[in-house]
């Protein structure tokens, strides 16, 4: 058996096998790299760019002596296929800057109120925007006036803490193959909508079994008649910060 | 009587007829909602419904393209639906005061449809009519060289609801206004000279590789190469092909080059074509025409006609067995990313034009997964001029990294906007002295994602190697504020974003408001910082080339116009944006108060101590 192929992530050898992406390398390595709309049981879909790196940097010598870095092209580690003796950067200075600018655009653009949130505590924007050290959302916020679907039986949207990262759409459409949701508008007026004329999720055929139901990151989908059940202190997040145990986002190996 | 509406349109025999023209195929999508749209004026809930069964899609699928598409509207948007083009150049030529004219006239704001349902104002991105501006679309037919006599006259016609049809030719009116001709505006060249001097495919190909054709969109890939991979790589599944994709979608701000080659060299670039399938081996090919051009539909087709007849399309083409080629033409609806390669392939397949992932690329995989040569219109004229008038020739014009011709597109400040074309390597002082351009401040050099170069610039070259562009050119002289140029392009990219990726999405609309609040007299240094925390996010994370070049003009602007946001900066380090005796106004308009204390201005509580005297009253 010849060596394993291997890639730098921060300057730490990561083996990888062929095909693999650098994301689904380094988190079943046990590296953690911060990530919303990647999910190792969906392909990869690189919208919410969070898991953007940095790669093949390169130092050169000027003329008079100086060294300077010119640095690599930047990527979404979960759509670019992971390279022999490719040098990665994540955690440094710059790509740390960016992902809290990124979460910033996104706790501003929707309507996050995390303390009235039934997903606070599991919520995955919740848990970055801690894990980076986002201390407060920055940008004036949309305040975007965004509805509540009651009208399912057993499921509630609040579209206020969509991210549009279409988990949903690709849950829906690739595991329960009943196409739930799909996206419209576009831009800043990009949204979530149902696959029903009256545009309400109550004439659709969800149901709360289906995968679509339990795949949201944020706050949107919830399962009605459950909420807050866990008390603070116990709640995911608060056990272990979402980048402890990367391996729990790896990408499940094919039993052989 | 059920299905018909208000204008005795049987809006079910419409939608039947239209899906069965295209075989009910999804892939096809883009073409039935425009059609049924144009027959039935807008996409209620219910018709994307039936077309949604008829074409056999999740009905969401239907609606998000629906949604996605700016010339699509799936609420009523009147009669006549009136868009003003809304390019800097358009403002520098007044379309401000003409529309507002024109809503004035009919009781409306823009935006807005009339009570009585007739007509709907507002404004749409670049019309690539920049040196005949301003310019407006009536139901995505344009109007140019806008007047107030011509706003008055129009609206008279839409309030005797006289169909647009029967509106005088001559509103209609688009010049091509060719000011300078070089090797291919100028060229002999009849249809089928380059099909008739064609040698073997791989001779062909090892012609336009020799010439050192390169990509007119701007990003200048080699076309040899391009049509190489294509032609080595293998088409795959039940039906493996391979296409050729003609980028028409011109949406880049002040370029118009596309619609005169389209126009009046509709030949030449089909030849490029059909050219490029005998190399690549496709039997079928594609033109992306961009929906402000809708009005070129019916003459393209008749050119495609004529050719067709003359046996220079179609199966045997010049009597050679196996040489078949034919060209459709597709029509988008509004959306400027579709110019991005990959995201006029997906919109091309019927869907949301959203640029896909690289790799791979749409040379091993592109339209329905095939392999595709995507090109630009004036790439595939020049092709076809090379195959006809040989490499050698071609290749001893222009630079040695640049070689042949470029066409520019120039609008703005100068006495002859219009088409000129030169060889590569001219230096932009040349071409501001040719098109009559005086005291210029600056050139805005391969559109709203392009270059903003400063007069100490101006000797540099339009070439790859220097000043690459898709041919965009607009002219600002003295008199022009570059702040608000600036800041029309920051509000272009919030249109235009597919909104696909967070930092493009969310980028775009934070950098505009933040032009917008330094508009406002509330900017100051700190907003100066978050925008460049904008385009720096920008730059470095968005999905696709218009995420990554959306801050350019800003950040050109803030570097080389720093004045011009200066004079607008409040001394203090941070305001917010939130106005306080702003949010005001609307309750000072409801009870009719003006007195000191409906205000939050410092100005006016200190003028309090007059009691009884209203603000601004001599004391």
């Amino acid at each position: 058996m010849s060596d394993p192929k291997t890639f730098f992530l921060d300057e730490e050898e990561i083996p990888f096998e062929e095909g693999q992406t650098i994301i689904q390398a380094a988190l079943s390595a046990g590296k953690f790299i911060p990530h919303l709309c990647y999910h190792p049981e969906f392909k990869p879909h690189g919208s919410c760019k969070l898991c953007t790196v940095r790669i093949d940097s390169r130092t050169v010598t000027t003329e008079d002596g100086q060294s300077v870095k010119i640095p690599g092209r930047a990527a979404a580690s979960c759509t670019t296929p992971a390279q022999e003796g490719q040098h990665v950067e994540s955690e440094v200075p710059e790509i740390l800057d960016l992902r809290r600018t990124l979460v910033q655009m996104l706790l501003v653009e929707g309507n996050h109120y995390c303390p009235s949130c039934e997903k606070s505590g599991k919520c995955m924007l919740q848990g970055l925007a801690y894990d980076l050290g986002v201390m407060d959302p920055h940008f004036p916020q949309y305040f975007s006036k965004r509805e509540v679907d009651a009208s399912h039986p057993d499921i509630l949207l609040d579209f206020n803490r969509c991210i549009l990262c279409e988990l949903c759409v690709r849950a829906s459409a690739e595991v329960d193959k009943k196409n739930v949701f799909a996206l419209s508008g576009r831009g800043n007026t990009k949204h979530l909508i149902c696959n029903s004329e009256s545009g309400k999720l109550g004439d659709t055929n969800m149901a709360a079994t289906d995968k679509a139901a339990d795949v949201c990151p944020v706050g949107v989908i919830l399962h009605k008649r459950h909420g807050f059940e866990v008390p603070y202190g116990q709640r995911r997040f608060d056990i272990a910060p979402i980048s402890d145990n990367p391996v729990q986002y790896a990408p499940v190996k094919e039993q052989v | 009587m059920p299905g018909v509406n208000s204008n005795g349109v049987d809006e079910d025999a419409v939608i039947g007829e239209v899906l069965s023209r295209h075989q009910s195929d999804p892939t096809r999508l883009m073409q039935i909602l425009r059609e049924v749209q144009e027959r039935i004026d807008w996409l209620s809930p219910d018709t994307l419904t039936k077309v949604a069964e008829g074409t056999r899609l999740p009905r969401g699928r239907v609606e998000g393209v629906a949604g996605f598409y700016h010339f699509f509207h799936t609420e009523p948007l009147g009669r006549y639906r009136m868009l003003w083009s809304d390019n800097i150049t358009d403002r520098m030529a007044g379309n401000a005061d003409l529309m507002a004219r024109m809503c004035k006239k009919l009781w409306l704001k823009p935006g807005r449809v009339s009570e009585d349902g007739l007509v709907s104002v507002d404004t749409t991105s670049c019309t690539g009519l920049g040196d005949q501006g301003p310019a407006l679309l009536v139901n995505y037919r344009p109007v140019t060289r806008m007047t107030p006599e011509r706003v008055d006259r129009i609206v008279e016609l839409i309030r005797h609801k006289t169909p647009v049809a029967e509106w005088p030719a001559e509103f209609f009116k688009v010049e091509d206004n060719i000011r300078r001709k070089d090797a291919l505006l100028g060229a002999d060249f009849q249809p089928g000279d380059a099909l008739k001097a064609l040698k073997s495919p791989q001779e062909v190909l090892d012609a336009v590789k020799e010439s050192g054709l390169r990509g007119r969109g701007g990003a200048g890939f080699s076309t040899g190469q391009k049509w190489e991979f294509c032609r080595a790589a293998v088409g795959t599944g039940a039906h493996p092909a391979h296409y050729v994709v003609c980028n028409a979608d011109e949406g880049e701000p002040g370029t118009f080059k596309d619609r005169v080659l389209l126009s009046s060299y509709a030949d030449m670039v089909f030849e490029g074509m059909t050219v490029s399938g005998y190399v690549i081996g496709a039997r079928k090919g594609f033109v992306y025409l961009r929906g402000e051009y809708r009005y070129l539909l019916e003459p393209l087709n008749a050119v495609l006609e004529k050719r067709r007849a003359a046996k220079l399309l179609g199966k045997s083409i010049l009597g050679r067995t196996g040489f078949d080629f034919d060209i459709e033409i597709h029509l988008g609806a509004g959306a400027y990313v579709c110019g991005e390669e990959t995201a006029l392939l997906e919109s091309l397949e019927g869907k949301r034009g959203v640029p896909r992932k690289r790799p791979p690329f749409p040379v091993t995989s592109g339209y329905l997964g095939q392999p595709t040569a995507v090109n630009n219109v004036e790439t595939l004229a020049s092709a076809a001029l090379i195959a006809a008038k040989g490499a050698t020739w071609y290749k001893s014009i222009g630079t040695p990294k640049s070689a042949g011709t470029k066409i520019l597109s120039i609008s703005g400040d100068c006495e002859r906007p219009g088409i000129y074309e030169y060889p590569y390597g001219v230096k932009v002082s040349q071409v501001l002295a040719d098109c009559g351009a005086h005291d210029t401040q600056a050139c805005q050099i391969a559109g709203a994602s392009g270059l903003c170069v400063a007069p100490n610039e101006f000797g540099r070259r339009i070439a790859f190697e220097d000043i690459p562009t898709g041919g965009s050119f607009m002219v600002f002289d003295n008199t022009r504020d570059m702040f608000q140029v600036a800041r029309n392009f920051a509000h272009f990219f919030v249109h235009e974003s597919c909104g696909f990726c967070t930092p493009c999405r969310v980028g775009t609309t934070l950098l505009a408001n933040a032009m917008d609040k330094i508009d406002g007299g509330h900017g100051g240094e700190y907003d100066i910082n978050d925008i460049w925390r904008v385009i720096r996010t920008l730059k470095t994370a968005s999905h696709c080339g218009l995420g990554q070049t959306a801050g350019n003009c800003v950040a050109d602007t803030l570097q080389k116009f720093r004045p011009s946001y200066e004079l607008r900066l409040n001394v203090r380090d941070f305001e917010p944006a939130f106005d306080l005796d702003k949010a005001l106004s609307k309750m000072r308009e409801v009870t009719g108060r003006d007195d000191p204390g409906a205000h939050f201005h410092i100005a006016h509580r200190k003028s309090r101590a007059g009691i009884g005297t209203k603000a601004g009253d001599p004391a």
